[in-house]
């Protein structure tokens, strides 16, 4: 399909208005060829990035399918304009792969790294390049400081921002709710006691239980897990022992963080809330995250904890929306008039090395361009200022975009992607797997996961 | 060694002539061996050996809901076919992917040549240990059967890192692919065509000696048509390894979707639409065709295959 | 190399409209490789064999192994020494003496990758010899043996992932009282049992993943042995039965010693490979519910977990478990020499 010319013309207009802020010094020797008659139509707002004919670059990702198709869609009228060839690769062997091709010399020009974890390693390494001053300048601009600090090793910036992702909604049903007379509760309390409320409708639907849960992912199965425990920890010891459970030094074994995985496990563990639509609590680990929620349309759970990305896994025809057929509240805080934490996900952009076309589409990322163009494409959102909530596809979208941008909130990075691999990406995953499975309990698992930490 | 030796005459004549084995007292020996409780037996065997198979491809045929709900051995209960499945499978494509047909095309630019290379380079290799006499010999061929033992995962490192040396500068290509392939080849059809290489009877060789023959010679005259069930079974594995690798062709080749193989796209399948089995069983089943046509059209090589020489003890 | 191998850059827009001319240049590329690959050997050969004679043998040996060993030297061995130097050196290369070895046999992680790549080999290597052995047997010049073959040999075309995908769909699991989509549920919920996480409730899931590969090893093993089978002279037989031997004694007094060679190169090959499983592993469970085995562990400690060291030390344990049955080959190949 010839997809370069079907790009919303609304984009373009945005995109056109906004350019102001990514006219750094550094870009300008790249920017010569801009007067060729090559240019395109539309082209306007991509001057700056100058022409890089027959330049190639690799970007190197986990992103796949309809997301891929997006993203590479997003680059379509960069392409266009520059002369650029943008060469996207998206594999889930991503975050074994790129240390491979790291390690042995032979890096993508860019690499899209869902981890702050990974990007260290990587910056560690060596490979890294410093981001260039036409990035730093837009970073500057659309995020805030916290983003920044993410892609900030020794001082040194090194990698923007690009998509971002809230975690922590409750998805539920709006009529289920307004049916059953459910409100949507202010607190964990208030939560728990409509848990309790509605466990007692078992007794007519067998396969009802109030919540769903699903934490196979293929070999990162658990992380569904974290992201419950990263939610309770936020709200109930608060951002600086969670910053310092990050830092590991608050350990899992720690009174917070056991509370944290007892307070889950009063629904995980609990055969009475779980787990709608799929079984008992043993039917958690078995049950995809992909799947997780779907009950919720049967009518088998009512509420399932999953990031804003959930909305791309409703099946075809689902409304999500307010009044629509499922919709999410942030997980309450655990008294009234607690700050507003939530917690949340992104994407960094590393470049591996400094050629002129690297560097162009580099800053093209980080710029409030691509933030509105990916954006209005649908399924994701960006924690970029500069991004017009309205472009977001999907109220959800929208609501999240509102509440990255709120300076009230208190946002923290997903705990599991700071943390080193061999926690984040292994013995936290594994260890909540073996407590939701039984074989280990609240002591055991968090005194192993303590015992990984590197 | 207590095992019966045949006589020269029959194993020259077991290299020759594929189809010698029909012969009307075999069978009346054979008939008197297979008994009824054999014959169930394998048809059990037979039968589980094949259900999954069975049940991935009427699974492909049936529309997403039904796969999803019920079981494939109710599809007479829960009677509907489609041919949807293979329809998005086969026709269509992203900004970020190709059709299948590019994905198959790949696979093949990647398959064939690497089978050739390690074919050659084996059956050159092994004619050498067999029956090149010099220093060593046993000392090398020991060597390259342990290499059998290093996992290519640790070998992707430092050989990306040659193949990235300037004047070689191949990563990303299929040229890459296919000496990468080659390699990680060569230590088995090294191993499996020594033996049965070896077995050629000596008269066979001497006599070609005899006759002043050149080891190129020897090689090319007699070791390669006698060998030729032997490098078809190969040929075979060879093929079914390469077509069914990821991890390989995933580093060298970087991925792209110019140079990505068939199994990369289905490990993107699994990976991301994990519970679209409808989709997952099309695409699975669609990349299985090629190694069962190759299977077909060379199976009657297998009646006097690979290591018939190697059997003596 | 040859610059009909850089395909050139397709544009994102077109990728479905010139297929037939990218699919054409492609395989019209491999083509050219390989015309010049088999005449680069063809003219090596022909001018190997008008070499003078002094030294002609020297020159041919060389042009027949020096290939195959430069290629293994390159692609296997210095990899080889250098995983063996990582596991004992740190980051910076200072030696750390047997420190990451210390790690693999005291970790109880560890320890449990270990135990299960010792099941994993006990188990694949007979499981797929016998059965397949057996099941050759039976079928040896039965009527439709082709098609029998076949069906049992169907799964060693398949790949990894396809595997994975299959029994990933054999295995599915829905809770009590749901139906089942995942045929061995069914079977249990039809013998009045409950469904069974087949994947996730260890020890058995590890047992579970070995099936998998059983089922695709048996292919291997049934068509190598069928091959041998079929070389056993019938006098043999004859004789054997003259002697009143009946069919099993005549299986193990006639037809295994005949094909102990191939059963010994079948024993051998599947080891190995099951020695080196990774990809069952890591697309079913990822290794986790302790199903990991040491080819996954170490591509996860290599590559995922930043650890390359302990992942060089999973690679070297690996060496040295295959080293009995390097021995036992090198004796049977002995043997083999002073016999011929």
């Amino acid at each position: 399909m010839n997809r370069r010319f079907i790009l919303p013309v609304t984009a373009l207009a945005v995109g056109g208005l906004v350019l102001a802020g990514c006219s750094g010094g550094s870009d300008d020797e790249s920017s010569s060829g801009a007067s060729g008659g090559a240019m395109a139509e539309g082209c306007d707002a991509y001057a700056d990035y100058g022409m890089h004919d027959g330049e190639t670059v690799q970007v190197y990702s986990t992103i796949q399918e309809q997301e891929a198709d997006d993203l590479v869609t997003s680059f379509a009228q960069f392409e266009e304009c520059t002369g650029i060839t943008v060469d996207y690769v998206g594999t889930q062997e991503f975050e074994t792969q790129i240390n491979v091709r790291v390690e042995a010399g032979d890096p993508p020009n860019l690499a899209i790294i869902p981890q702050p974890g990974l990007l260290q390693r990587l910056v560690e390494a060596g490979a890294v390049m410093p981001a260039p001053e036409a990035v730093e300048a837009n970073v500057d601009e659309f995020w805030s400081e916290s983003w920044k600090a993410y892609g900030t090793f020794d001082d040194t910036f090194y990698a923007a921002p690009l998509m971002a992702s809230v975690k922590g909604w409750v998805w539920y049903s709006p009529t289920d709710f307004a049916d059953n007379g459910y409100e949507v509760p202010a607190t964990w309390d208030e939560m728990m006691a409509l848990t309790d409320e509605m466990a007692a409708r078992s007794a007519d639907n067998p396969q009802y239980r109030p919540w769903c849960i699903g934490f196979e992912s293929g070999d990162a199965t658990g992380w569904p897990g974290t992201d419950w425990i990263e939610d309770i920890v936020l709200r109930q010891s608060g951002a600086e022992v969670y910053d310092q459970w990050v830092a590991g030094e608050v350990k899992f074994s720690s009174d917070e963080i056991k509370e944290a995985f007892d307070t889950f496990g009063e629904i995980a563990l609990n055969a009475d809330y779980v787990n709608g639509g799929f079984g008992g609590p043993e039917s958690i680990i078995s049950t995809s995250f992909n799947d997780g929620g779907l009950p919720i349309l049967d009518g088998n759970c009512s509420m399932h904890h999953q990031a804003s990305f959930y909305e791309a896994q409703w099946p075809e025809g689902t409304t999500v929306a307010e009044d629509g057929d499922v919709w999410a509240f942030l997980t309450p805080p655990m008294a009234e008039g607690d700050p507003a934490g939530v917690t949340g996900g992104g994407e960094f952009v590393a470049a591996f090395d400094s050629d002129p076309a690297t560097v162009a589409l580099q800053t093209f990322m980080s710029s409030d361009t691509w933030a509105n163009e990916r954006v209005s494409l649908g399924g994701v959102i960006s924690a970029n200022t500069g991004l017009d909530p309205a472009n977001a596809s999907s109220p959800i979208g929208q609501a999240a975009i509102e509440i990255l941008q709120d300076p009230e909130t208190v946002f923290k990075f997903d705990a599991s992607d700071l943390m080193p691999a061999a926690v984040g990406a292994a013995s936290f995953w594994t260890g909540i797997t073996d407590w939701v499975n039984g074989t280990r309990d609240t002591d055991d698992v968090t005194s192993f996961i303590d015992s990984t930490w590197p | 060694m207590s095992t019966p030796t045949p006589p020269r005459t029959e194993l020259d004549a077991d290299l020759g002539g594929i189809e010698a084995a029909e012969e009307p007292k075999a069978k009346r020996v054979k008939k008197r061996l297979t008994s009824r409780g054999a014959t169930a037996a394998a048809i059990v065997i037979a039968i589980l050996w094949t259900i999954p198979t069975f049940g991935l491809a009427i699974s492909s045929f049936r529309p997403e809901r039904e796969v999803k709900t019920t079981g494939w051995w109710t599809i007479f209960e829960n009677w509907g076919w489609t041919l949807d499945n293979y329809n998005t499978i086969l026709f269509e494509s992203g900004a970020s992917s190709a059709s299948l047909g590019s994905y198959f095309v790949n696979s093949f630019v990647i398959t064939i040549p690497t089978t050739i290379f390690v074919l050659a380079l084996a059956l050159m290799a092994a004619y050498a240990f067999a029956w090149i006499p010099f220093r060593g010999a046993s000392w090398l061929f020991v060597m390259v059967f342990a290499l059998q033992i290093v996992p290519l995962q640790m070998a992707l490192i430092p050989l990306l890192r040659i193949f990235n040396y300037d004047w070689i500068d191949i990563s990303g290509t299929f040229a890459a692919v296919w000496v990468a392939h080659t390699i990680f080849g060569l230590p088995l059809a090294i191993f499996l065509l020594h033996n049965f290489i070896s077995e050629i009877p000596r008269d066979v060789m001497e006599a070609a000696k005899v006759d002043g023959s050149s080891h190129t010679q020897t090689f090319t005259r007699i070791v390669l048509p006698l060998s030729v069930p032997a490098i078809a079974s190969l040929a075979i594995f060879q093929f079914l390894w390469v077509w069914n690798d990821l991890l390989v062709a995933l580093v060298f080749s970087g991925g792209t979707v110019k140079t990505a193989p068939l199994t990369q796209r289905l490990a993107e399948f699994a990976g991301d639409r994990g519970s679209d089995w409808q989709l997952l069983t099309a695409a699975a089943f669609v990349s299985i065709i090629v190694p069962l046509i190759v299977f077909f059209s060379l199976q009657r090589y297998f009646v006097r295959g690979l290591l018939a020489g190697s059997t003596k003890g | 190399m040859m610059s009909t191998l850089t395909v050139p850059a397709m544009q994102l827009a077109g990728r479905n409209d010139n297929f037939w001319a990218d699919a054409g240049s492609k395989l019209g590329g491999a083509a050219v490789a390989i015309v010049i690959f088999l005449a680069v050997v063809g003219l090596l050969m022909f001018f190997a064999d008008r070499a003078p004679k002094k030294g002609r043998d020297f020159i041919q040996l060389t042009l027949f192994v020096a290939p195959a060993l430069v290629l293994l030297a390159t692609g296997l061995i210095w990899p080889a020494v250098q995983t063996i130097w990582q596991s004992v050196t740190d980051r910076d290369g200072t030696w750390v003496g047997f420190d990451n070895f210390q790690v693999v046999f005291t970790d109880p992680t560890m320890l449990t990758v270990l135990r299960n790549t010792v099941i994993w080999v006990l188990i694949v290597p007979v499981a797929s010899t016998a059965i397949g052995l057996a099941y050759a047997v039976f079928i040896d010049r039965s009527k439709g043996e082709k098609v029998l073959k076949s069906l049992v040999f169907m799964p060693m075309a398949i790949s990894m992932v396809g595997a994975s995908i299959i029994w990933g769909f054999m295995y599915t699991y829905r809770a009590e009282g749901f139906d089942q989509i995942g045929f061995l549920n069914q079977v249990l919920v039809w013998l009045g049992g409950t469904p069974h996480q087949f994947l996730n409730v260890p020890p058995w899931n590890t047992f579970f993943l070995i099936l998998v590969f059983v089922w695709i090893q048996t292919g291997f093993a049934m068509v190598v042995l069928s091959a041998a089978i079929k070389g056993v002279p019938a006098e043999l037989h004859e004789a054997a039965s003259l002697d009143g031997a009946s069919g099993w004694q005549r299986f193990w007094s006639v037809t295994v010693p005949w094909i102990r060679g191939a059963l010994v190169v079948v024993l051998t090959t599947i080891t190995i490979a099951t020695l080196k499983v990774f990809d069952i592993v890591r697309t079913m469970t990822g290794g986790q519910f302790e199903t990991s085995v040491i080819a996954n562990e170490m591509y996860s400690r290599a590559f995922r977990l930043g650890q390359p060291a302990i992942g060089a030390a999973l690679a070297v344990v690996l060496f040295v478990m295959v080293i009995p049955i390097i021995v036992y080959n090198v004796r049977t190949l002995r043997q083999h020499r002073e016999v011929r």
